[in-house]
């Protein structure tokens, strides 16, 4: 009985430790970052088109200002209310202390520089996906932008979700560099797979989450609930988006549908992130999205 | 009516009860619901055209563009108070995508409804003037919708 007990005992250790050592923060190797640096002309277009300012901005922004970035904005889940954080230039409240390689680590890893997980309610699980240099150039123009000394407010997130640790083993399951759409693919859908899938990160609120918050992708961009409130978020897959390319890209451009009704919630701002872009992007985005399969 | 007390006006009324609908013996929930819904039926019935323009996809007409504009004006600057009674929100029926905020944000939303009746107001200014100048002006109409639907409307 006692050996048992003390066999049962160590197996849970060891798998305590397994369970630790799969959860660390991992980065990206030092190797892989050594000798990039960003240029913020090139980033302020890829920080257009990621739509940073949109969760990021101060929920007071005004529309048209250079948005500084303080953050404070909340977005409710099934897993508690986050809120997003002050990423301004400010050295105290925001990231302005912060190299551009360590931006680039909680981008694309979700680690902040002290070893901290980030909770994927920013979408790093989207931006591993990208190039390193795309990264590089939005951290750069990020330090190009206003500070703001409000403070970052914390998420209200309740047990178990609250443990950050355990961000690791979700990074285990979703976190992954492959792209969702593979196979042969023309260099306007590749355009447009990096828009999707990486920079506009479409995919978290048009595809719907399993039970642990990862993006379910057998059913990608096939709509899903609204989190945090009523209605849903429209299935944008062939199977259910009939509107023609020149269609879909007018929309990004106007926010007006064929029928000239328009963008409502989030989408808003999305739209104000996509007419920024060139027309040939906004087509990009239209062939991408008439390439991936349909999901009733 | 100078903007602000109108807007004001505005809020309050989004606080009375429908009561002289009720004296017409209707359902005044659902006959608010049908009219506001219209309300945005006939913006669209407008916004066609003017869009189709705007974006190349018809031949510009300068008549048709002015007349177009000039509806959308009227219709936008309609004062929305009679279409929202009470206890017509999403939260509270089926078959409309009213959201709550509409009654607990009334200064928010009163200024985001004129936001379209500015926008229109001075697209029919110019809509006549030519294509570049229809386009110039339309912008902010889709904006003011957007700006709108943003808090306002229920996602799908």
């Amino acid at each position: 009985m006692r050996r048992a007990l003390l066999v049962i005992g160590a197996l849970a250790l060891i798998g305590a430790g397994a369970a630790w050592a799969l959860s660390a923060p991992e980065r990206l190797p030092a190797a892989q970052l050594a000798g990039l640096s960003g240029d913020a002309e090139a980033g302020a277009y890829s920080f257009a088109a990621a739509g940073c300012a949109n969760c990021h901005m101060a929920p007071d922004t005004v529309p048209g200002e250079a948005p500084a970035l303080a953050g404070g904005q909340a977005f409710a889940s099934p897993f508690g209310t986050f809120r997003a954080p002050n990423i301004s230039s400010d050295p105290e409240a925001g990231i302005g202390t912060w190299t551009e390689a360590e931006i680039v680590q909680a981008m694309m890893r979700g680690v902040t520089p002290e070893g901290r997980h980030l909770y994927p309610a920013f979408p790093y699980a989207s931006y591993a996906k990208g190039d390193l240099q795309t990264a590089f150039d939005i951290a750069a123009y990020l330090k190009t932008l206003p500070a703001s000394a409000t403070p970052s407010q914390p998420h209200e997130v309740g047990f178990p979700f609250n443990i950050r640790r355990a961000l690791g083993l979700w990074k285990r399951l979703y976190l992954t560099e492959a792209p969702v759409l593979t196979g042969e693919l023309t260099a306007e859908v590749a355009r447009g797979r990096v828009l999707v899938e990486t920079l506009a990160h479409c995919g978290e609120c048009h595809t719907p989450r399993g039970p642990l918050g990862g993006t379910d992708t057998s059913r990608w961009l096939a709509g899903a609930p609204l989190p945090g409130g009523e209605g849903n978020v429209p299935n944008i897959t062939p199977a259910a988006l009939t509107w023609s390319e020149d269609q879909i890209a007018e929309y990004l451009a106007s926010g007006f549908t064929p029928e000239f009704d328009t963008a409502g919630g989030a989408m808003v701002e999305v739209i104000q992130s996509t007419s920024q872009l060139t027309p040939e992007d906004r087509l990009a985005i239209a062939a991408y999205l008439k390439a991936v399969p349909g999901v009733e | 009516m100078p903007a602000q007390s109108r807007l004001a006006a505005i809020a309050l009324a989004l606080t009375l009860p429908a009561a002289p609908l009720l004296a017409q013996g209707m359902d005044p929930a659902a006959a608010a619901i049908n009219a506001r819904q219209s309300h945005m039926v006939l913006q669209q019935t407008f916004l066609m055209p003017l869009g189709g323009m705007a974006q190349g996809q018809i031949e510009y007409d300068a008549e048709t563009a002015a007349a177009a504009a000039a509806n959308l004006a009227a219709v936008s600057s309609v004062d929305p108070r009679f279409y929202f009674p009470e206890g017509t929100s999403s939260a509270d029926m089926e078959g409309t995508k009213a959201l709550p905020a509409i009654w607990e944000n009334p200064e928010g939303f009163a200024e985001a409804w004129a936001a379209l009746a500015t926008a229109s107001t001075a697209l029919a200014e110019v809509a006549g003037d030519g294509p570049e100048a229809l386009q110039g002006a339309f912008g902010a109409v889709g904006a003011a919708c957007g700006g709108c639907h943003r808090s306002f409307r229920q996602s799908e």
